[in-house]
């Protein structure tokens, strides 16, 4: 298992240029490395241009294997948005998404904390506790939750949907890794400067961490923002679908027009790639810190 | 707050660390043991949502074991995994072997490699569904019919329907076990290349001896976490055969589309706990086997 100092290292060498000896000018073997990197790049967003191309092409066009449209429509953009259902489950996902992140961040960041700056008995007994329930596959605990949410009568509501995520052992694990890195002075410092445990916390701890909070919220936001299987379980009512059994509804329906199945796939994905272009770097350092967490 | 000032730092630690635990150890309990121990409970038991639950033993466990649709689930999860885990690390290797070599436009390239992760998965189990369409519907198809090559019955085969569904579920992964795998070869020491290539040893040589067991942490971590996913795959499946789940004849079905189809069309929740306990045995042993094999001698 590498060390958090390892994970940063790696991470930022992520960042960096490739080192220089690599630069042979007018080597054949690179050059063909190139454009079969290229080439293989290409082909492995051709499926998400096909789906954007055809979602632009009027039905009997979707046939025509060009990318380019003949007479490019946003027709069956129209069409799709038109009863605002997409609107509603973009919204609900992102709502439920952004929740569970704020919450299992929050949360995650103070177990770890906890369990890693705090001297006293159980620590362990608590740390293996939580790190155990890491073995416990999702598919097994949605029945019990399903039975859970019924009695409770949490069934078609949003808390519904987000009570098992709002605390995960995996950010607890990784927070606890990180703030391995927090001087242990820098905390006795704020103790005599008379700030409570909570505030140290807050104020003293958090901030040093803040790359690998962002990083854990990244990937918490992600899981949740394709979360399929609990979400399908839980929801009955259109109104509370999730973008992603949005889609399979929405799909299901349409069955044979393909343009505008491919225009929802399309506005289920074109969000979330907008947001990967921009934050690009950001957002595969944080995958990376967040992924090699052990 | 008098009995709190009486406390020593020590203590008034203890005691803060107790209120900050209160109430995750509570979430633990309720939302992650309780439940965990339920589902045990109940795949001894039987039960249809509505009625009484009655113990029944191992019934459960001796149906499932004597249900020929199980074997068949049973053998294309592992199908799913055997398949795709090997392929799908291949293929990420080569790309960041290479990738790390490269400079001009380093950024760009891995950005297209990894795009497909960014995408949500019910999407592309719906497009890759439209690709696989017969002719005149699906590209693949019209593809091949354009350079005259017959239809392929991609998801209508009961012997190519799970390779074609297991292949977006390993295309929108590659990005992720790139990334992965090009930070674990920027973690190897130059130095170790340097002495390599002093002592005149050729890059086959480099690659066998040095990289790939330099580079066994990150290969050990992604078997073990593609593994997992593959004995999960729900989400493709159950997308791309809504028509008729885990078909043609089961031959797609991996098991946690049977615990859905047990829990949630059939409501014999018993027997759908049992086979979630089954999952969990699965997925724990595949785990403990690889760490094993994969361990440090």
């Amino acid at each position: 298992m590498a060390n958090t100092a390892d994970i940063k290292v790696t991470a930022d060498a992520l960042d960096k240029a490739t080192p220089k000896r690599h630069a042979r000018k007018q080597d054949p073997i690179a050059i063909l490395r190139w454009i079969l990197l290229m080439a293989g790049g290409i082909l492995m967003v051709m499926p998400i241009v096909y789906m954007i191309s055809t979602s632009l092409k009027w039905p009997h066009e979707i046939y025509n294997l060009s990318i380019i449209p003949e007479e490019p429509t946003l027709d069956n953009y129209a069409y799709v948005l038109e009863d605002g259902r997409f609107y509603m489950w973009f919204l609900n996902s992102l709502i439920i998404a952004t929740v569970t992140t704020v919450s299992a961040v929050l949360f995650d960041a103070l177990v770890g904390y906890t369990l890693c700056k705090f001297q006293f008995r159980g620590r362990m007994i608590v740390f293996v506790a939580i790190l155990s329930t890491l073995m416990i596959p999702t598919e097994m605990l949605v029945i019990p939750w399903y039975l859970m949410a019924k009695n409770f009568g949490w069934l078609d509501t949003y808390w519904g949907i987000m009570f098992p995520g709002i605390m995960t052992a995996f950010g607890t694990f990784l927070m606890k890794q990180f703030f391995e890195s927090v001087p242990d002075d820098f905390l006795e410092a704020a103790r005599i400067d008379g700030l409570n445990e909570f505030q140290i916390w807050w104020r003293v701890a958090m901030p040093m961490v803040k790359p690998a909070l962002a990083a854990l919220a990244i990937f918490i936001f992600l899981g949740n923002w394709t979360a399929f299987i609990w979400p399908l379980i839980v929801t009955n009512s259109p109104e509370l679908y999730t973008l992603p059994v949005g889609l399979t509804t929405f799909s299901v329906e349409q069955s044979v027009q393909w343009e505008l199945i491919m225009t929802g796939a399309a506005l289920a994905t074109i969000p979330t790639l907008i947001v990967f272009l921009i934050f690009q770097r950001f957002i595969i350092r944080g995958v990376v810190m967040a992924g090699l967490k052990g | 707050m008098g009995w709190y000032a009486n406390l020593t730092i020590k203590q008034k630690q203890v005691v803060w660390a107790w209120t900050f635990l209160s109430l995750p150890i509570l979430f633990y309990c309720v939302i992650r043991f309780y439940p965990t121990l339920n589902a045990i409970t109940l795949s001894f038991q039987d039960w249809n949502l509505l009625g009484d639950r009655t113990w029944n033993g191992l019934d459960n466990y001796g149906k499932l074991f004597a249900d020929p649709v199980f074997w068949k689930v049973f053998k294309n999860t592992f199908v799913y995994l055997l398949l795709g885990t090997p392929v799908s690390l291949v293929f990420s290797f080569i790309v960041a072997y290479h990738l790390d070599k490269v400079r001009f436009m380093h950024g760009t390239i891995r950005a297209l490699y990894f795009l497909p992760f960014m995408t949500s998965t019910v999407a592309m189990a719906w497009l890759w569904r439209w690709f696989y369409q017969p002719v005149p519907i699906g590209l693949f198809n019209n593809a091949l019919a354009s350079v005259g090559i017959p239809q392929f019955p991609f998801l209508s085969s009961t012997t190519w329907a799970l390779p074609s569904i297991l292949a977006p579920a390993v295309w929108a992964g590659l990005g992720f076990q790139i990334i992965i795998f090009m930070a674990g070869l920027r973690a190897i020491p130059q130095t170790y290349y340097e002495a390599a290539r002093i002592d005149g040893v050729g890059p086959w040589t480099i690659l066998w001896r040095i990289t790939l067991p330099l580079l066994k942490p990150t290969i050990v971590f992604l078997v073990v976490l593609s593994s997992i996913g593959f004995l999960r795959i729900f989400d493709q499946v159950f997308n791309m055969t809504s028509n008729n789940p885990g078909g043609p004849l089961n031959s797609t079905k991996p098991l946690v589309l049977m615990i859905y189809e047990t829990a949630f069309d059939s409501f014999d929740m018993g027997y759908a706990a049992a086979q979630t306990v089954v999952l969990f045995i699965i997925l724990l042993a595949v785990s403990l086997a690889q760490l094993y094999i994969m361990r440090d001698k």
